[in-house]
């Protein structure tokens, strides 16, 4: 269990949700990708914070909980990118009858 | 030994679950899916002594953003034509390739300079205890002994740094939040009958 297996895991992660995003033409599937990738990229913030010494830790002790301080905020910020996501997700749904990508094409025309 | 057995196993659960919630057809299935996804990242977080973003990220991740999801699959989706492809696939299976192997690269040629070993164990503590008080019969148990490095364990924590170095990061992000919450309300209401 190093500090590769960690990063090795959360690239796959972020990869097959990169893949979701791009491929899939539902928007809450796509929603869904992007809530791996930003798993993935929660999966370094704390593995770094855990395995790698960062150039502060001369100054003060507490600086090693900075990895999971930033993942406290990726948190948040995705908690809330979901609830508005949703709702916008809900409107398109009301005005559109459809919440397929390939199909709202309003700003083409 | 225990712990890479544990590791690994939850690697594959994480991994195959992913594929599955990029692959499969049926969305509520997927979305199920995503909260084992969720589950999986919160053993990591265990495996790694981030035990305070563990129980966050099964209360946030797992009871709430997963059951959102079900919820909006519920109100929208057509059940019958359920999670199509779209036309992209050769550039979305290229592209995340690419990545894949470039990251591959990144992490066995880097050169990682990792936490010394005489701070390890004030390290793991820490980490393991970033939040609440953590008692003098806890600090018996590690190796931490000196008394000063206790005290600034003691004084150190997420909180400290939320409240601290991070107050204005703090503050932006509980504005946001707010922001999208009434934004959110205000999307699904949608107008109001004349």
């Amino acid at each position: 269990m190093s500090l590769q297996a960690f990063l090795m895991v959360s690239a796959v992660l972020f990869c097959i949700g990169l893949y979701g995003a791009l491929a899939r033409a539902n928007v809450i599937s796509v929603l869904m990708s992007i809530e791996l990738m930003f798993n993935a990229v929660n999966i370094v913030l704390v593995a770094f914070g855990r395995y790698i010494a960062p150039q502060a830790l001369q100054d003060s002790l507490s600086s090693v909980l900075t990895g999971q301080v930033f993942v406290v905020f990726v948190i948040t910020v995705a908690a809330a990118e979901i609830a508005l996501g949703l709702g916008i997700v809900l409107a398109l749904y009301r005005s559109n009858n459809s919440i397929n990508l390939t199909e709202i094409m309003r700003l083409k025309h | 030994m225990m712990q890479d057995i544990v590791f690994w196993g939850i690697s594959v659960i994480v991994v195959v679950a992913a594929i599955g919630v990029v692959t499969v057809r049926d969305l509520f299935r997927s979305a199920l899916l995503l909260a084992v996804v969720f589950v999986g990242v919160a053993g990591y977080f265990f495996l790694l002594s981030a035990e305070f973003l563990a129980v966050v990220q099964i209360l946030i991740y797992v009871g709430a953003i997963s059951i959102l999801f079900i919820f909006a699959i519920m109100l929208t989706t057509d059940i019958q034509r359920g999670n199509m492809p779209n036309r992209l696939q050769v550039i979305a299976v290229l592209i995340p390739c690419i990545l894949l192997s470039a990251l591959i690269v990144t992490v066995y040629t880097s050169q990682w300079v990792y936490i010394p070993d005489s701070n390890k164990a004030a390290v793991s503590i820490l980490q393991t205890r970033a939040v609440g008080n953590i008692t003098d019969q806890e600090f018996e148990l590690s190796e931490v002994t000196s008394e000063i490095e206790r005290e600034t364990i003691r004084n150190s924590g997420i909180a400290n740094l939320l409240t601290g170095k991070y107050v204005l990061a703090f503050e932006a992000v509980s504005v946001t939040l707010l922001a999208a919450l009434v934004g959110s309300l205000a999307l699904a209401r949608g107008r109001r009958p004349q």
